[in-house]
């Protein structure tokens, strides 16, 4: 197998406040890492660490060939060129979808391409539209994120998200915004990134679809990486009493 | 309940004693209307005791004071408004350096005269080019505004005239170059304009303009009075000494003073009826006529100007309060302290002595502004800073998910900003930057005071021409309106036009193309 993502004693602090205490794994090329756990036990901030949209305290993030390591003497300028080349490689989807307002979904899914990565209007629009279509929006390009419903949106945030052609998508409770009614939609999209082999990682609650569909879960409590393994062993045998208790409540 | 009543009490007592004050001068006072701040040799704060007011004028008062057996009691009143306060009965008579001339005949009665001057051209010392009226075309001239000079400038057409409030900023400007010459009464040139280095008479003194007192039309009793004190003060030569001792005793004055007395025996009290014969009341339908006339000029002379410098003002806010707002946001910390500063200081001290500065201040340091580049900054970098608040507001409520979305796509922050945030911004804050564009728009008038001629100024010139605040001013507070007015629709139409719900911008099409708003289904 081949790692894509290797995340070395990851520590965060918040002033005083721990909310990571060095975590440690890996994500193979084509899997998709499912990061559950109990409400504020930094299983967020975990995934924002991995695109820089937080900063970490020490410990070091590789994804690919790109390695982001604080306090190592680099420049904010150095960081921040470093913090964008991953970002590129880093596809973001919010729970909160964050579409752009005033652009329509086919825009919203061009701006970035066209912006960042300099490839022409034309062609970006074709790949927009392709990716649209894909995520059962290419009826809706035209329409603006306020005429769309919620789910309609987050389909559009990740298509927004795989124009930037990413290596791995990272997912923050992408359905926790969602009515239960439009949840399976968005699922059955990652489900289907999944069969077409995008590593993805993702933080939820629906235990459901990390037990099916899941590669590995990774169970977060109080900032620490306290279980991982396949869905099967987690579901079925955990081995730490806090993950039996989180389960109870969910499954 | 007993501190309230105690309270209006003293409110009440206080009203009264103002009243009182104001209504109850002695009989044996004769208060007269002028203008201080008009300055030297006229009636001025005395520079060695500025509490103490001097000038030719108030030795002239204390003369027919002494005649009349009435102690003379100087009144402030600015120069513009000397007509009006003489008609509300603020003072008795007005005296001022005011020229008697036919339009003024329709407002109030004039004495005889009781001095005769010109206007005088004046040039910086080493110009040798311009000698006479006719050497100014295609020149900049000024002058002080509402005047004989001004009038005189006019009919010669041809010249590009600027006019000041004050002697003291128009010789400033020639000095400095900005103007080629100045024209103005002979008195003020000989104190202002003669005792400075830099500048020189130029040709003789132009046409011929006496100044008399003037008295309410229904006080006749007054005027005759004031006429035979004149008289007897140039028969006896008290004013000729006056005049002789400020300096300004002159040829004109000498021919004035021997005809009065010539013409003393005939014409005697005759004068007054005179006066009042030749000055009628206007009908309705005159009156009307009258103001058809002004409209072509509010409209064509002022309203133009009164757009370009707002619409221009407002161009300069808009950008540079953008920048000042991101500046303020995104800057690095010393940045962001001026761009803060910048908003308090501008925002802070009044838009007047701002253009003060920029238009009269400026030129000490080498930077000379036209006067509607002067206007366009102005305006421009005092609005930028409520500007700056608007955009600073405007982007600060743009939830965070946005950049960070931005960000995670791989944009740089500059990138973020300019084609997420920024949009977004612009689209919330349409409405307070219209509110600004309205306020600015009215602000402009405040720009007559750096000679730019716009609306409010051509207002100034009609309504001191006729003595007609009220109709000129109801016409030009009017136009203002109506000039706003498309603005605003404007903005409402983009407003709804960029809404990010595609819903109001339909609806909104049809408001402003005038088709019934309907709601239309999504």
């Amino acid at each position: 197998m081949n790692t894509l993502i290797s995340v070395d004693n990851l520590q965060k602090n918040y002033g005083d406040a721990t909310a990571l205490r060095g975590i440690s794994f890996n994500v193979e090329v084509s899997e998709l890492t499912v990061i559950i756990g109990p409400s504020g036990c930094g299983k967020s901030t975990l995934l924002r660490c991995l695109n820089g949209l937080e900063l970490f305290d020490s410990g070091r993030v590789m994804i690919g060939d790109i390695t982001l390591e604080l306090n190592n003497g680099a420049t904010q300028r150095d960081l921040n060129t470093q913090l964008r080349h991953l970002r590129e490689e880093v596809g973001m989807v919010f729970q909160s979808f964050n579409l752009f307002p005033h652009l329509t979904a086919l825009e919203n899914a061009t701006l970035a391409p066209v912006v960042v990565k300099k490839v022409d209007r034309k062609t970006a629009e074709a790949r927009a539209r392709e990716l649209l279509a894909k995520v059962g929006l290419g009826d809706r390009l035209d329409y603006y994120p306020s005429q769309l419903s919620g789910g309609q949106q987050q389909r559009a945030a990740i298509a927004r998200a795989l124009a930037m052609s990413p290596k791995v998508m990272l997912y923050d409770e992408p359905t926790s915004a969602l009515d239960p009614g439009l949840v399976g939609e968005v699922l059955s999209i990652m489900r289907r990134l999944d069969d077409e082999g995008m590593t993805q990682v993702v933080v939820t609650h629906e235990m459901h679809f990390a037990r099916d569909v899941a590669d590995k879960v990774l169970v977060l409590a109080d900032g620490e990486l306290i279980e991982s393994g396949s869905p099967d062993v987690i579901f079925t045998s955990p081995r730490d009493e806090r993950t039996r208790t989180f389960l109870q409540r969910y499954l | 309940m007993k501190k309230t009543a105690l309270l209006s009490a003293l409110i009440i007592a206080a009203w009264f004693s103002v009243q009182l004050s104001l209504d109850a001068h002695e009989p044996n006072e004769l208060r007269w209307g002028g203008d201080a701040e008009g300055g030297a040799p006229y009636v001025f704060p005395d520079p060695k005791n500025p509490r103490q007011i001097v000038g030719y004028e108030v030795d002239l008062m204390n003369e027919i004071g002494r005649l009349l057996n009435r102690r003379a009691v100087f009144v402030q009143n600015q120069w513009d408004g000397l007509i009006p306060g003489l008609q509300r009965g603020n003072y008795d008579v007005a005296i001022n350096g005011i020229e008697i001339t036919d339009d003024r005949k329709q407002q109030v009665n004039f004495t005889i005269p009781y001095y005769a001057t010109g206007e005088q051209l004046s040039v910086r010392v080493e110009e040798n080019t311009i000698n006479s009226l006719a050497d100014l075309k295609g020149k900049t001239a000024g002058t002080l505004k509402y005047s004989l000079a001004q009038r005189i400038l006019e009919r010669e057409g041809g010249i590009r005239i600027r006019t000041y409030d004050g002697q003291i900023n128009a010789y400033e400007d020639l000095a400095n170059g900005r103007l080629d010459a100045v024209l103005m009464d002979w008195p003020i040139a000989i104190y202002y304009s003669k005792p400075n280095p830099r500048l020189k008479f130029a040709g003789p003194v132009i046409e011929q303009m006496k100044y008399g007192i003037c008295v309410r039309r229904d006080n006749i009793e007054l005027l005759k009075q004031i006429d035979r004190a004149l008289l007897s003060l140039i028969k006896s030569g008290e004013l000729r000494r006056i005049y002789e001792k400020w300096g300004l005793w002159n040829d004109e004055t000498e021919r004035v003073f021997a005809q009065i007395t010539a013409d003393s025996q005939k014409q005697g009290e005759a004068l007054a009826d005179y006066t009042q014969a030749v000055t009628r009341k206007l009908t309705w339908r005159e009156r009307l006529k009258q103001y058809a006339s002004y409209l072509p000029i509010l409209l064509f002379q002022g309203a133009p100007m009164t757009l370009l410098i707002s619409i221009l003002g407002m161009t300069v806010a808009v950008a540079f309060g953008l920048a000042l707002a991101l500046m303020n946001l995104y800057g690095p910390r010393l940045v962001s302290w001026l761009a803060k500063a910048y908003v308090e200081l501008f925002r802070g001290t009044p838009l007047l002595i701002q253009l003060y500065l920029i238009f009269y201040g400026l030129p000490n340091i080498g930077i000379k502004l036209s006067p509607l580049v002067a206007a366009v900054v102005g305006l421009g970098l005092n609005y930028a800073a409520y500007e700056a608040e608007n955009y600073r507001a405007g982007i600060q409520s743009i939830p965070r998910g946005q950049m960070e979305a931005a960000l995670s796509l791989g944009m740089t922050r500059g990138q973020s900003l300019r084609h997420v945030i920024v949009p977004q911004a612009m689209r919330l804050v349409i409405p307070p930057v219209t509110n600004d564009f309205i306020s600015l728009f009215k602000d402009s008038s405040i720009v007559s005071v750096i000679t730019m001629v716009e609306l409010t100024k051509v207002y100034g010139q009609l309504a001191s021409t006729y003595y007609d605040y009220i109709g000129v001013g109801i016409l030009t507070a009017a136009i203002y309106f109506l000039m706003g007015l498309p603005f605003v629709r404007l903005a409402r139409w983009a407003e709804a036009r960029m809404a990010t719900d595609k819903r109001v911008a339909v609806t909104a099409k049809r408001r402003w193309f005038g088709v019934g708003a309907k709601p239309v289904g999504g």
